[in-house]
């Protein structure tokens, strides 16, 4: 009996998961199939799911206007560039903050997240003149320099709370035997959060990646990344849907399917340390 | 001996690469059908001119707006043409962030530009844009259904009529709506129409100085009657609709009438796109017999940013996207049902273009009737139909939009929504400095 209930409550929990998990997953499931339809059909009233004639030709079509080679480097660059070079400057502040807290450490993490409240456009002219000034408009420099300063408060407050979870008696007896600083960061520390840094990293890049604001208005035609490349396809006048899914679907193709190889990584460090 | 041959080689080749090395030009654009046509024929001007390139920077037109605004406004020199519309030339061109485009050869032709469109682009008789396509706004109609009704569209129909007609043809239990309208909120998109619809009333935002005019009873009208028929015979979630959505309840047969922009034409008779392709008629947008129609204009244009660096290709390029040369280039490769309309009188008088586009006089006669300079039947201190060309309306008019939106989704009365816009507009405009 108790087996049969088991089973039931197995049974419901599946259905429940599988329900959530295909409503989360529906638009983008959606725009997958949109892309393959004809303009008419992207429109049509009921729309059809799969009984459809399956057609190629948005694909080539967006591939023949644009580069899309072009911007998916400018969005690897950015997106990776940002998170590597935020990691290298967030472990050392997160370990400090964890590690030898002070009296003010709380209010400095509350300060560097207050930073994420404010609207990005109420900076976007004094951000626009620097870069002017610096020659840093349409570069993936700048873009790579203001993601990292964009996603740099997260970085460090998600390394903060895996650090928190490491017992800071590990690192003393490093010390004891020791160890300098900078090899206790490398060789002690960092091994021990590989799965907080790891969701950190993936989580920021999906981030960086998806960041549509500064990349929109910060470049033109070399740096623009992916984000430039769907908004060239959007149009208040004009049905063009079948393609714009197909440039959505490129665009999110690649950092969907680094995703999905690393889902485990990221449920493992997102949760880490979330039972004591 | 050999070294030096090799060193002196490679200088010249570098040099020589140097010489050689091509202007390219940066184009900020908008992502419609005949902008995406001039992108793939561009090999016709750079076979002609080998030492221009061009770098396409397509944009939706929202996004576009901003990121040209902010790095003209900056100086930011991205761009060395922007793609704008007529809402933008003339606030542009007195903050002298264009250049007058006083360059574009001998057989450019400015005189055959359509003087409605013209005359929007010209500040103190210099032309600061060249039109690539221009609109105006006119009535679509389903022919079958309004034969099946026992109704005849007059070419130049009334409010009434058209009211009427819409009523006499909607059929919600087949979802067939008399008549699609506008009603998403935003300054291009519910306020375009309602400003334009507003001056067949009688109606106008301000009067002569800068007092809003929204608590006036020509705005009760004209509002009155939009929220009315859209409830009698508009589609369901109609203040969610814009230009978009009402192109697709039109093209998959739901809409007895449609009245938005004249570009909207070759879309629904395109049988590619379009399930009622063969049965759409076309007429001038309606009036109430004050004497104003509720048309607008609108034009994309191209124009070089002050301070560029590149003026000389950049007008080079201009003329060539903009002259009588290129509606030629299209036609041949394209047909001439696809040549951008709306800018040249001679495409008008062209018969082969008179036959291949349904809706040429129809268009035509559209743009003529729209009078920028006057656009209200009482006088008015502003330029534009369907917008007021000050800075501040893209905000205004989008504020405005959201209460007139509410108001056609029932959320609150004509009266409300009217009272609300009034407050709104006297608020922003004294901040501004307009009322003293």
């Amino acid at each position: 009996m108790a087996r049969n209930v088991s089973t039931q409550r197995k049974l419901v929990i599946t259905v429940v998961a599988w329900t959530i998990g295909i409503l989360i997953f529906f638009p983008i499931l959606w725009t997958f199939l949109t892309s393959f339809k004809t303009e008419a059909e992207a429109i049509a009233s009921p729309p059809s799911l799969l009984f459809f004639e399956w057609t190629t030709e948005n694909y080539f079509e967006v591939q023949s206007r644009s580069n899309y080679f072009r911007h998916f480097m400018n969005s690897v660059v950015v997106s990776f560039g940002s998170t590597l070079i935020g990691l290298v400057i967030a472990i050392p502040s997160a370990w400090a903050m964890a590690f030898s807290p002070t009296k003010r450490t709380k209010d400095v993490l509350m300060w560097m997240l207050s930073t994420k409240m404010m609207p990005s456009v109420g900076v976007l002219v004094p951000m626009y003149l620097l870069f002017r000034n610096t020659g840093l408009l349409d570069t993936r420099t700048g873009l790579v320099i203001v993601l990292t300063l964009i996603n740099l408060p997260i970085i460090i407050w998600m390394l903060y709370t895996y650090f928190k979870e490491i017992p800071g008696e590990i690192l003393e007896a490093a010390r004891m035997d020791g160890a300098s600083l900078a090899k206790e960061i490398i060789y002690v520390l960092t091994p021990m959060a590989i799965p907080g840094i790891a969701s950190t990293l993936l989580l920021n890049i999906i981030l960086a990646w998806n960041e549509a604001f500064w990349t929109l208005n910060l470049s033109a035609a070399k740096a623009a990344p992916l984000t430039a490349f769907i908004a060239s396809y959007s149009s208040p006048e004009g049905l063009f849907y079948a393609k714009l899914s197909a440039a959505s679907t490129m665009a999110i193709a690649p950092i969907l399917i680094l995703g999905w190889f690393s889902q485990k990584q990221l449920v493992r460090g997102l949760t880490f340390g979330a039972v004591k | 001996m050999n070294l030096r041959t090799f060193l002196l080689g490679t200088c010249s080749a570098v040099a020589l690469a140097g010489l050689a090395q091509a202007e390219t030009l940066t184009i900020a654009t908008v992502n419609n059908g005949d902008m995406i046509r001039m992108q793939k024929l561009t090999d016709a001007f750079t076979s002609k001119n080998p030492d221009i390139q061009l770098e396409w920077v397509t944009l939706e037109e929202n996004v576009l707006r901003q990121r040209v605004t902010t790095d003209i406004a900056t100086k930011g020199g991205q761009y060395d043409i922007m793609t704008i519309g007529t809402y933008e030339v003339p606030i542009w061109a007195k903050q002298g962030w264009l250049l007058p485009l006083d360059n574009l050869g001998a057989d450019y032709d400015v005189d055959d530009l359509l003087p409605a469109i013209r005359s929007g682009l010209t500040i103190d008789d210099k032309l600061y844009a060249a039109p690539f396509y221009g609109e105006s706004s006119m009535v679509m109609y389903r022919k079958d259904l309004f034969e099946k009704a026992g109704l005849t569209m007059p070419d130049a129909p009334t409010w009434d009529f058209i009211a009427d007609a819409a009523r006499k043809i909607t059929d919600k239990g087949n979802e067939v709506y008399g008549i699609c309208l506008r009603g998403k909120a935003g300054w291009g998109e519910n306020m375009a129409f309602l400003t334009a619809t507003a001056n067949a009333f009688g109606a106008r935002w301000f009067d002569e100085n800068w007092k809003p005019q929204f608590d006036q009873p020509e705005w009760k009208n004209a509002l009155d009657f939009y929220v009315k028929l859209m409830n009698d015979a508009g589609p369901p979630g109609a203040s969610s609709n814009g230009f978009n959505e009402n192109l697709s309840l039109f093209q998959t047969g739901k809409c007895g009438m449609w009245i938005d922009a004249t570009v909207a034409a070759s879309f629904v008779t395109n049988p590619k796109e379009s399930t009622v392709a063969d049965k759409v008629g076309f007429a001038l947008a309606p009036d109430t017999g004050l004497g104003k129609r509720g048309n607008w204009l609108w034009a994309w244009n191209l124009a070089i940013p002050a301070g560029s660096q590149k003026v000389a290709a950049a007008e080079k390029f201009i003329a060539w996207a903009t002259g009588k040369d290129y509606l030629t280039l299209v036609a041949d490769k394209e047909g001439w049902a696809n040549v951008p309309p709306g800018t040249r009188t001679s495409l008008y008088a062209n018969p082969e273009y008179q036959k291949a586009a349904p809706f040429a006089k129809m268009t035509l006669d559209s743009i003529n009737a729209a009078d920028p300079k006057n656009p209200a039947v009482k006088p008015v201190p502003y330029v534009g139909v369907q917008f007021v060309a000050i800075p501040e309306f893209q905000g205004l008019g989008t504020a405005v939009g959201q209460q007139f939106s509410a108001a056609l989704a029932g959320q609150m009365s004509v009266d409300e929504a009217l009272a609300s816009a009034q407050k709104l507009t006297e608020r922003e405009m004294t901040k501004a400095g307009y009322i003293k």
